[in-house]
C-alpha cells in the first residue's frame, strides 16, 4: 500500500507541473483560440536563464524568482512582436509562427548552452525537519509551491480589476473595448503571465528530468494532455487534467505490464482519446445561452 | 456648441461603402434618434464613433475629433455604447458584468454606489447579479447592457436598438427607464432604432437614414406628426 501512496505523491508532485503547463496553455487558448506550441521551449528557455542566474552566484531562490520575472517580460515582448502582427492571419499561419517559436528557442538555448544534460538543483531542502518514506521534499516542495501559485492566480484572475478585464477580453473583445478595456495589452499580459507559469513548471520539473534544450517535449505532452483532459474552456479544469495526467501517468507506468515504457504513448492516446470521444473535456463549461 | 458633431462622415467595410456623407449634431442633454430600415447604416454610425469602422470626415465630440482615436480612448472620453446583441459578458455574473462598465473609474465607493444605483433603475438585475449573465433573458440582458453602460457615468450613450427582439412590455418598460435616466442623470443619448414609433416618442431630435444617407431630420414631433413621411418612411 505504501508503493500506491508513494506513486500518487509522485504523481500529483509531477502532475501540478504538468497544471502549471496545461494552465498556461490554456490562458493563451481562451483568449486566441490556438495553442502554444512554444509554450514548452519557453518554460525551457526560462529555466535556463535561471541556471545562468544561479552560474553567477545567485541563491536558488533568487535565480528562480528574477528567471520568472524575465520571462513575464520576455510573454509580453514575444505577443507584442512577434503575435501580434499574425493575429488576423490564417489558423494555419500561426500555428507555423508558434511551431517556429518553439525551434527556434531550442535552437538558440542549444547553440548558448549546448545539448549536453545539466543538473539542476531544487528550490527546496534535503532536509525538511522531518522525514517520510512517502513522499521526497522535492516532491513535497512541489505540490506546496504550485498549489501557492495557482491560489494566487485564481484569486488575481477572480477578483481584482485586471483579472476581471482579462477575462472579458478574452471572452468578448468586442464588448471589452467599448468599456475602455486595452483588448491588446490584455493578450500581451497574458503571454506574460502564461510565460511566468510556464517558467515556475520548468523551474520545477528541471530537477527531476534535468536541464537541456529538450527537457519540455515530454511535459509539454502530459500538459497538452492535462488541459485538453480537463478542457480547453477551462482553467480550473486544466489545473485538474495536469494533476490527473500525473498520477495516471505513475499508476500505468507501474501497475501496467510495460507501463514504463509506454508512459508517453499513453499521453498520447489519452489526448486522442479525449479528441474522439469528450472534445470539451471533463470540466468543460458549456456556456448557457438565451437568446 | 453641440456635444457630438458629425460632418461629411463616410464609412467602409473593406470595399463596400456604408455611409455616404452623413450630417447630423446631438446637443448637452439631449435625446436625437437615427431611424431607418435595415442596412440603411445605422449601426455603422454609432460604430464609426466608437471607432470600430473606418471612415472618412469628422467626428467631433466636445470639440475634440474622434477620428484616429482608438475605442477605449473614445470610451475614456465618456462615450457609452450599448451594442447592436447588447454585447452580454455571458460567462461573467451580472455584477461582474456592471464593475466591467467601470473599468476606466477608479474611485472603488463611488464605483459600488453606482451599482446600487442601476439596481434602483433596474430592480430584476439586484435579484440576479451573483447569476451568469448568459442566463439573462433578453429583456434582462438589455438592462444589463443599459445598466453597464451607466456604469461609465457617460455624457453621451450610444442606443443600438434597445428594443430589438423583444417583447412589447418589456420594451416600453425599458423606455420607460431610459426617459428616467435622461431626467436624472441628464446623460446625452444617441439612440438607434426601427421602432419609429417609441424611439420619436422619447428624443427631442431625428434623422432619418437611408442606404448610407440622411433624407430628413427635424425635430421629433414634426417628424411624428407628419402622415406623408411617416407613410413613405417609417411604413406606419
Amino acid at each position: 500500500m505504501d508503493l500506491f501512496f508513494q506513486l500518487t505523491l509522485a504523481g500529483l508532485a509531477i502532475g501540478s507541473i504538468y497544471s502549471c503547463i496545461a494552465l498556461a496553455v490554456v490562458m493563451i487558448y481562451q483568449a486566441t483560440d490556438h495553442f502554444n506550441f512554444a509554450q514548452g521551449e519557453m518554460a525551457m528557455f526560462s529555466t535556463f536563464i535561471a541556471w545562468t542566474l544561479l552560474g553567477i552566484g545567485l541563491p536558488v531562490w533568487v535565480a528562480a524568482v528574477l528567471a520568472v520575472a524575465a520571462s513575464f517580460v520576455a510573454g509580453i515582448v514575444i505577443e507584442r512582436t512577434i503575435i501580434k502582427p499574425v493575429e488576423n492571419a490564417p489558423v494555419l499561419n500561426q500555428i507555423v509562427v508558434f511551431i517556429a517559436l518553439l525551434m527556434i528557442l531550442n535552437n538558440v538555448a542549444g547553440w548558448i548552452w549546448e545539448f549536453t544534460i545539466k543538473p539542476f538543483p531544487s528550490l527546496f531542502p534535503e532536509d525538511l525537519g522531518f522525514h517520510s518514506d512517502l513522499v521526497s521534499p522535492h516532491n513535497l516542495g512541489v505540490i506546496a509551491l504550485t498549489l501557492l501559485v495557482l491560489l494566487g492566480i485564481f484569486l488575481f484572475f477572480r477578483f481584482t480589476r485586471v483579472g476581471l478585464a482579462m477575462r472579458a477580453a478574452a471572452a468578448n473583445p468586442d464588448s471589452a473595448r467599448l468599456v475602455g478595456v486595452s483588448v491588446g495589452w490584455m493578450l500581451a499580459l497574458g503571454w506574460g503571465l502564461a510565460a511566468a507559469i510556464g517558467a515556475v513548471g520548468g523551474i520545477l520539473v528541471a530537477p527531476i528530468v534535468y536541464l537541456d534544450p529538450n527537457m519540455m517535449s515530454g511535459v509539454l505532452l502530459y500538459g497538452f494532455a492535462g488541459a485538453l483532459l480537463g478542457g480547453v474552456s477551462s482553467p480550473s479544469g486544466a489545473v485538474l487534467g495536469g494533476l490527473i495526467v500525473g498520477v495516471l501517468e505513475n499508476w500505468v507506468g507501474q501497475y501496467v505490464p510495460g507501463g514504463s515504457e509506454l508512459k508517453l504513448t499513453f499521453a498520447l492516446i489519452l489526448i486522442i482519446g479525449v479528441l474522439m470521444f469528450k472534445p470539451n473535456g471533463i470540466f468543460g463549461l458549456t456556456v448557457i445561452k438565451r437568446v | 456648441m453641440a456635444l457630438l458633431e458629425v460632418k461629411g462622415l463616410k464609412a467602409y467595410y473593406r470595399q463596400v461603402q456604408a455611409l455616404h456623407g452623413v450630417d447630423f449634431s446631438l446637443d448637452e442633454g439631449g435625446i436625437t434618434t437615427i431611424l431607418g430600415a435595415n442596412g440603411a447604416g445605422k449601426t455603422t454610425t454609432l460604430r464609426a464613433i466608437c471607432r470600430m469602422v473606418r471612415t472618412e470626415g469628422e467626428i467631433r465630440f466636445d470639440g475634440q475629433d474622434l477620428t484616429g482615436m482608438a475605442t477605449e480612448k473614445v470610451v475614456q472620453l465618456g462615450i457609452a455604447h450599448v451594442p447592436e446583441g447588447r454585447g452580454t459578458f455571458v460567462r461573467q455574473s451580472v455584477e461582474e458584468n456592471l464593475q466591467l462598465g467601470a473599468y476606466t473609474r477608479s474611485n472603488k465607493a463611488e464605483i459600488h454606489a453606482d451599482i446600487e444605483r442601476v439596481y434602483e433603475y433596474f430592480p430584476r438585475l439586484r435579484e440576479r447579479q451573483k447569476q451568469q449573465a448568459g442566463t439573462l433573458s433578453g429583456g434582462e440582458q438589455q438592462m444589463l447592457a443599459i445598466g453597464r453602460a451607466l456604469m461609465l457615468r457617460p455624457r453621451l450613450m450610444l442606443l443600438d436598438e434597445p428594443s430589438f427582439g423583444l417583447a412589447p412590455l418589456i420594451v416600453q418598460e425599458i423606455y420607460e427607464i431610459m426617459k428616467r435616466i435622461r431626467g436624472q442623470e441628464g446623460t446625452s443619448m444617441l439612440l438607434v432604432e426601427q421602432n419609429a414609433n417609441i424611439a420619436l416618442n422619447l428624443a427631442d431630435h431625428a434623422y432619418l437614414l437611408e442606404t448610407g444617407e440622411v433624407v430628413m431630420s427635424g425635430e421629433s414631433h414634426v417628424i411624428r406628426d407628419d402622415e406623408n413621411v411617416r407613410k413613405s418612411y417609417l411604413g406606419y
